[in-house]
């Protein structure tokens, strides 16, 4: 056992040794790194710890922090009823939006991969816009009026659906859903423009090897041909889904309200801004932050380790 | 030039040929169905856009007509120009909203090509310890949002002394990770004998940056700047920013928004003002930005 730590510890002195001398040759690499390495640890990494190490603290800026060990995520989980409805609705959205939406960036990628160019364009245009046209989902607002003058109850309305219009942002029960709606609407992202790149980029000639070995329609061929060959943009699109799924907060603040009405609309991240930046309980939000960040890093290696099995 | 355009053409035959000689394994009925399903979606979602367009060309008796006419009948630039007129004589200007947004959006995305740039060139094309481990960290950061380390960021900040400035926008707009990861897978593409004659000739790591390497990723420029405009443009930074004139776009919108039914108007102008940049930019830069997106695959 003790040669066995002796060669061990002689070799990792050589490893370390080779690496230092490779270091020291590439001075200039780490120069070019260093501004991006610097601006990332400092905005990145370092928010990461900071909110850990703060999550076991009463801290609320004014006194210095005082440890308190995981009192913080104790009364998250067992005290904070508005808390657990933000999970809660946190967990719906994404459950709903996320899959979907991906889904979705794949299913009109694919769609529109065959059209003739100038057509498939102007679709790139048409589907890549909603997520990158800023604050225009307060449009939604307008269309969703909670009066007779709303497009929406207007229209359920003439048809004699309803019979008084519907507080649609106001009346829990309908604040949700609509919010999936919009957040749908705007969920063709980056990770479509992946989903489109890569489809062009899948070598032709495996269609007519496919054609040959009898691959009967376009479903067969989605199956063993395009989409093994796009796993690495289904990684990719995967993280962006997951990443938005889980931080919605725009849209629910923009139209239901910040609070909304019975909480209903709270997500994990409206809380954080809640005792963040209202309250002061930098503590207390440094846990709600942390609990969010391992949701979503568990989340992505589960879906990642997941996709890995696609098409084999 | 004339071996890109011979390629063009080439695809434009094969393209031509698909048309004339379907894919022998595809059904008409399903090919009628879903291209059908695929323009109604489509006309869904352009909808609100378009809605928010003529929305903010329409005068303010149009906008006020019931039942409302999704199209405007007289279009009119009234809306934007009393965006200027009107709120030119608030206490802060729209002018300066505007400036704001346009400075941030601008040196933000400036530094971020610059610094993200340099790292990915690294990254992709030397071998160095710590490089993978590097990368890998940066993927990490891909996984979460914006939103986890928004309070931490407010600490650093002000311990930096840049709350309330425009910096505290800016800066952290330079390290965002997704630039560099894009920039560096498409940086691998690069042939690395390229570098190579370079260096032989006596051309330092610099001089490779600037000359040879930055000219030929401008498709991923373009990607850089689209996902960084998008980010920065529709900044609200009311967190960190709490002067009244260095606060952006996004807050002054807001705040018409809620001025009721008499900014109705100008509301649906600013909104406009607000889709417009990112839009037009994609779409005049939309072929590079999806030469660079077919390597963002994510390897492991």
């Amino acid at each position: 056992m003790k040669e066995y730590w002796k060669k061990y510890f002689v070799l990792r002195k050589h490893n370390t040794q080779v690496a230092l001398k490779k270091a020291s040759k590439s001075k200039m690499c780490y120069l070019f790194l260093l501004p991006y390495a610097l601006l990332f640890t400092l905005f990145y990494v370092a928010p990461v710890v900071i909110s850990i190490f703060y999550s076991f603290t009463y801290y609320n800026i004014l006194e210095s922090p005082r440890f308190i060990g995981l009192q913080n995520y104790i009364s998250l989980i067992l005290e904070d009823d508005i808390f657990l409805i933000g999970l809660k609705n946190t967990f719906l959205i994404a459950v709903v939006t996320g899959p979907l939406g991906y889904i979705m960036s794949f299913l009109f990628a694919w769609l529109i991969n065959e059209l003739p160019r100038w057509v498939r364009s102007v679709a790139v245009v048409v589907f890549y816009a909603p997520s990158i046209a800023g604050n225009c989902y307060v449009i939604f607002s307008v269309f969703f009026r909670g009066d007779a003058y709303g497009y929406v109850n207007a229209f359920l309305m003439n048809l004699g659906i309803i019979d008084k219009p519907v507080l649609w942002f106001i009346n829990p029960d309908y604040m949700l859903p609509i919010c999936m709606l919009v957040i749908l609407w705007m969920s063709l992202g980056t990770g479509f423009l992946s989903f489109v790149a890569g489809l062009q980029g899948v070598d032709r000639s495996q269609f007519e090897a496919g054609y040959m070995d009898g691959i009967k329609n376009r479903w067969q061929e989605l199956w063993y041909i395009t989409l093994p060959n796009m796993k690495p943009m289904l990684m990719f699109g995967a993280v962006m889904s997951i990443t938005q799924a889980f931080g919605v907060c725009d849209v629910t603040m923009a139209l239901c309200g910040y609070p909304s009405t019975d909480y209903a609309a709270r997500t994990i991240v409206t809380h954080l801004f809640d005792y963040g930046f209202t309250r002061f309980e930098m503590g207390y939000a440094c846990a709600i932050a942390t609990i969010l960040f391992l949701i979503m890093i568990l989340c992505n290696k589960a879906i990642q380790s997941l996709l890995r099995r696609v098409g084999t | 030039m004339s071996k890109k355009k011979k390629q063009e053409t080439v695809e434009a035959v094969y393209h031509k040929k698909l048309i004339k000689r379907r894919k022998p394994n595809r059904s008409i009925a399903g090919d009628f169905f879903l291209y059908l399903f695929l323009v109604l979606v489509a006309v869904v979602m352009a909808f609100p856009i378009v809605y928010a367009v003529s929305n903010a060309l329409k005068p303010l008796d149009e906008l006020f007509r019931f039942p409302p006419k999704i199209l405007a009948q007289n279009p009119t630039m009234d809306n934007f120009s009393d965006l200027f007129v009107t709120m030119g004589k608030s206490w802060v200007s729209f002018s300066r909203y505007l400036f704001n947004t346009v400075f941030i959006t601008f040196a933000g995305t400036f530094g971020h090509l610059i610094v993200a740039s340099m790292g990915a060139f690294v990254l992709a094309k030397y071998d160095f310890p710590g490089n993978r481990t590097f990368f890998k960290l940066v993927t990490v950061a891909m996984m979460f949002t914006g939103y986890v380390t928004q309070i931490p960021n407010y600490l650093i900040l002000n311990k930096l002394g840049w709350i309330d400035t425009y910096w505290s926008i800016i800066i952290p707009a330079f390290a965002s990770p997704m630039g560099l990861f894009l920039m560096k897978q498409f940086m691998e593409g690069l042939p690395t004998s390229l570098i190579e004659a370079a260096q032989i000739d006596g051309a330092s790591v610099w001089k490779v940056f600037t000359g040879i390497v930055m000219p030929n990723v401008k498709p991923a420029w373009m990607t850089l700047i689209i996902f960084s405009v998008q980010g920065l443009w529709n900044n609200k930074a009311s967190t960190f920013i709490y002067s009244e004139e260095k606060k952006t776009l996004v807050y002054a919108m807001q705040q018409i928004q809620s001025g009721g039914i008499a900014r109705t108007g100008q509301g649906a102008a600013v909104l406009v003002v607000l889709m417009v940049v990112p839009i037009a930019i994609f779409i005049f830069s939309e072929s590079q930005i999806l030469e660079t997106m077919a390597s963002s695959g994510l390897k492991d």
